[in-house]
């Protein structure tokens, strides 16, 4: 039994086989330390493939299929600048000063794949997906086609984060009912008003 | 008056003579032959069949015989967990069974939405849709629970008066024996409870102020 590839060598094994591709490795800084292979949108497929034909991996199961919801965030930053001051006799005087930089950063819907190999009884390689953004570009690249197990896994991730897989077979609702509308574990959803617990009032 | 009858009665019976009324035998034979449906929805459904098996026999209470058609049961034992999409169908094979009818809310799910009250997904207590005669609390209810609630619910059958203003449902021709089925909507179901059923007891403490 090989031991499975370090996450860096997996890029470099991607890279050289699937032309092209854009992966990027995201430590993960806790003790499990299982980092994670960003890929684009545009060679996601190929790369899969590669990874489920590449006689040394053979990641032919993938196991787990999550979607993790980011939110928009704002980072504030002090910075320091120099800025053109007027000064108490009216002259204007360059002065050092520091000001709060508020920066939105767009948030995104991340689809995430875990992998191992049966016949090398390796893994898992943890893949990433990102959408570009959590309201009109929710799509990313079906990867049902490859790993057939993905597929209700991914309908589970259409269904509650919005994440709309282009190249599923069967893209439903699978969890809630065709005719509900919201995506209940983002997290910005509010369930419906239905508590009457907190008008109870004594008499 | 009433309690001379039953003076009455003792007295006779002290003597060998048997006398009973219509109401009595009718309920007494009611009570002890309430057959649940065969139905379960969550972990609570374990206890309840652990409840007829061999140690706690259900059948020492006339209630062995779980059938497997609404159409032929008296009592729906709401065990466990109900979520939004299974309320409908709870609620129409509660429509589906003859009168008189019964239920039991087992469990904190089926009372109020227990520890799933905050989901998105789960329904905050059957009586919501449809009457509930007998509460039992519990995360699940041990056997015991659930055979004390169907004592309850015995007794309760027991006091039925068949004539009067308070006759039981089944009695009263005006009263309904089917409850509307709630829809699926845009974001829960539709309507959120049936007023009629949720808020009918007098003095509810979860009453809705306006």
């Amino acid at each position: 039994m090989t031991p499975l590839p370090s996450p860096e060598e997996i890029k470099t094994l991607i890279e050289a086989g699937v032309p092209g591709a854009t992966v990027t490795v995201i430590a993960n800084g806790s003790p499990s330390a299982q980092h994670s292979l960003l890929l684009d949108h545009e060679h996601a497929r190929a790369v899969a493939e590669f990874l489920r034909d590449h006689a040394e991996l053979k990641l032919d199961f993938c196991s787990l299929v999550t979607g993790v919801d980011w939110p928009d965030t704002e980072t504030t930053a002090k910075v320091k600048g120099k800025k053109l001051v007027a000064g108490p006799d009216g002259v204007e005087q360059e002065q050092e000063v520091e000001e709060t930089r508020k920066t939105k950063v767009p948030g995104y819907l991340e689809a995430v794949y875990h992998l191992f190999s049966m016949g090398k009884k390796h893994g898992p390689v943890v893949l990433r997906l990102r959408t570009a953004n959590r309201t009109d570009g929710t799509h990313l690249p079906s990867l049902t086609p490859v790993w057939r197990s993905a597929e209700f896994q991914e309908r589970e991730a259409f269904d509650l984060y919005g994440i709309v897989f282009d190249g599923h077979p069967d893209l439903r609702r699978i969890l809630m009912w065709d005719g509900f509308v919201d995506y209940p574990m983002r997290k910005d959803y509010v369930p419906p008003e239905d508590d009457i617990l907190v008008t109870g009032v004594k008499a | 008056m009433e309690q001379d009858l039953k003076e009455l009665k003792i007295e006779l019976s002290k003597n060998g003579i048997f006398t009973t009324t219509l109401e009595e035998i009718y309920n007494w034979g009611r009570k002890n032959s309430v057959w649940p449906l065969t139905f379960g929805l969550a972990c609570c459904a374990i206890e309840m069949i652990a409840t007829t098996m061999a140690r706690y026999d259900l059948a020492r209470f006339g209630a062995e015989v779980f059938r497997p058609s609404p159409r032929q049961a008296d009592l729906i034992i709401v065990s466990g967990t109900v979520t939004k999409k299974m309320a409908p169908q709870v609620v129409r094979l509660y429509n589906q069974m003859p009168e008189p009818k019964y239920v039991i809310a087992m469990g904190a799910c089926a009372i109020s939405g227990g520890p799933f009250r905050d989901g998105y997904n789960v329904l905050k207590g059957i009586d919501r849709y449809i009457p509930v005669d007998v509460h039992i609390p519990g995360c699940p209810p041990r056997p015991e629970a659930l055979i004390h609630a169907f004592m309850t619910l015995q007794k309760k059958i027991d006091e039925q008066a068949l004539r009067g203003a308070d006759r039981p449902r089944h009695l009263q021709a005006d009263l309904p024996s089917e409850f509307p089925v709630p829809a699926f909507g845009a974001h829960g179901l539709e309507p959120a409870q049936n007023d009629e059923v949720f808020l009918a007891e007098q003095g509810n403490p979860l009453k809705v102020i306006q």
